[in-house]
């Protein structure tokens, strides 16, 4: 089983003292659904966002761009869409902790 | 003296050899294009060091010989399909989402998300010859430019994703070039295309049910609404990819249209652009694309459904087929005369060849996390 990408990522998180103290990392979800959802958010989410999240049509995810945005609102665009928007709901296919493990993913602005 | 140059150039020269049946193959997370020879179905080499490549599209050089890759992160990359080498690189905006050539072959036009407009360059060395912004849209920034595409005269057609707009470029004299605007084309223009003879340019509305049409010929009517309303009634299902518009969309006297969040294909007479069907298929159609005969329809999609292609029948107005070539089928292309068609599957890094009269696998190529395909043909057709 690999748990590379989460390993991966705490480990940046470690080394770049990047853990505030004030957002809790939430449960990274098993393996192997943690990489689903990591190539889901680079290559479904990237697909409007852009691979690198700087934007397309998609606005920006990097943590800059997120920034002051609330976790629960970030949460909530994920799961349930921006009606009027291009942004669609992706509750079919992620759960709320694991939506809120991605926030926290790009808030981190940690890469794969 | 005169012959050891001669020898000595002979040397260093691709070997002799046509370009009309060679295609460039985008490796968005790599950084690559991959060169592919379509006759003999074989890779012929990999040009690395283009930057970020996700949502790369390809224009070609009126000889067929370069290929002008528009990546994401703003960079036009020229590469010569014989040499396999990187001959220019330009980086021109931060957020780029491709580009066109003139008719002429002499300019070539960037389309950019940010800052948001159009940029001409020198095919030849790509300096920099004028930059065009786009009008300021909603969100108070100029917007940005989706569906470039190239007319005749020199001309270039484009809509405005955040400000509602088609506008004409004239580029023939590329230094001051003349913007022509068309306001009100509908909300939210997601992409665009020119038909083939370059005489329409057609708009995809996210915003609304429906697709706005500019007739170049007439452009004093303006922009008028066309297969409005075409999912009237009908609640519209999350859209998880949007759909890709271009000429290839057109065969015969039929253009074949992706509808947004409607599971359809729309298909419209071509000269009066009313709906002559709606075609259910298995998900939201991404590309659309008849083959060179119209004989037959490909169709792809967003995900969830990325992993399967579907192939309609034009007479009938059915699907024939449903094929699963791979996972996340990102593209398709046609060779010239439509023989075969090449499939890039993303997920299972390779190239899938069917062959279009048996609907058989003819065979398969790695590459990696392969996107957008681009056969050498484009280089001859307009609003490619």
């Amino acid at each position: 089983m690999d748990s590379g990408p989460v390993s991966r990522l705490l480990a940046a998180l470690l080394v770049c003292g990047m853990v505030l103290p004030a957002m809790a990392a939430p449960a990274a979800p098993a393996e192997p659904r943690a990489s689903q959802l990591l190539q889901l958010l680079h290559k479904d989410c990237g697909a409007c966002h852009g691979l690198t999240f700087r934007g397309g049509l998609g606005s920006p995810l990097t943590p800059e761009a997120l920034q002051g945005k609330p976790d629960d609102s970030l949460v909530a665009t994920i799961l349930n869409g921006r009606p009027g928007t291009p942004m669609p709901p992706w509750r079919p296919f992620l759960d709320e902790e694991e939506a809120k493990w991605l926030v926290y993913y790009l808030k981190q602005g940690a890469r794969p | 003296m005169l012959t050891l140059s001669l020898l000595l150039a002979a040397c260093a020269a691709p070997p002799l050899r046509g370009t009309g049946d060679l295609g460039v193959v985008i490796e968005r997370a790599s950084g690559s294009v991959q060169v592919v020879d379509n006759t003999h179905q074989r890779s012929l080499g990999r040009i690395q060091g283009l930057g970020d490549l996700s949502h790369a599209s390809v224009v070609f050089s009126r000889d067929a010989r370069y290929a002008y890759v528009f990546g994401r992160d703003g960079a036009i990359s020229k590469v010569d399909l014989l040499s396999r080498q990187l001959v220019q690189r330009v980086a021109q905006a931060s957020n780029s989402i491709g580009g066109a050539i003139s008719s002429d072959g002499k300019v070539i036009a960037a389309q950019n998300y940010e800052p948001g407009g159009v940029r001409l360059f020198d095919a030849d060395n790509l300096a920099l010859l004028a930059d065009i912004p786009a009008v300021t849209g909603h969100n108070g920034k100029p917007s940005r430019v989706v569906g470039l595409a190239d007319l005749p005269g020199n001309r270039f057609a484009y809509a405005l994703f955040d400000a509602d707009e088609i506008d004409v470029l004239d580029a023939s004299d590329p230094a001051h070039p003349v913007l022509a605007r068309h306001p009100g084309a509908g909300k939210s223009p997601y992409d665009g295309l020119a038909s083939m003879d370059g005489r329409y340019f057609l708009a995809g509305l996210y915003g609304e049910d429906g697709l706005s049409l500019l007739d170049t010929w007439r452009p004093e009517q303006g922009v008028r609404r066309v297969l409005a309303g075409y999912g009237r009634g009908e609640q519209a299902m999350p859209v998880y990819k949007m759909p890709h518009l271009r000429g290839w969309s057109m065969a015969g006297e039929y253009a074949f249209l992706p509808a947004i969040g409607h599971h359809e294909v729309l298909m419209a007479d071509s000269r009066s652009w009313a709906q002559v069907a709606a075609v259910p298929v298995l998900g939201q159609p991404v590309f659309v694309m008849a083959e060179p005969s119209g004989r037959h329809v490909w169709v792809n999609f967003a995900f969830p459904d990325n992993d399967k292609v579907q192939v309609i029948d034009v007479p009938s107005r059915q699907v024939i087929k449903t094929l699963q070539p791979g996972r996340a089928i990102l593209h398709m292309e046609f060779t010239a005369r439509g023989d075969a068609v090449w499939l890039s599957s993303r997920d299972d890094d390779k190239l899938v060849v069917i062959d279009t009269a048996t609907l058989n696998t003819r065979s398969t190529l790695p590459a990696r996390e392969p996107s957008g395909i681009f056969f050498s043909w484009r280089a001859g057709r307009m609003g490619m």
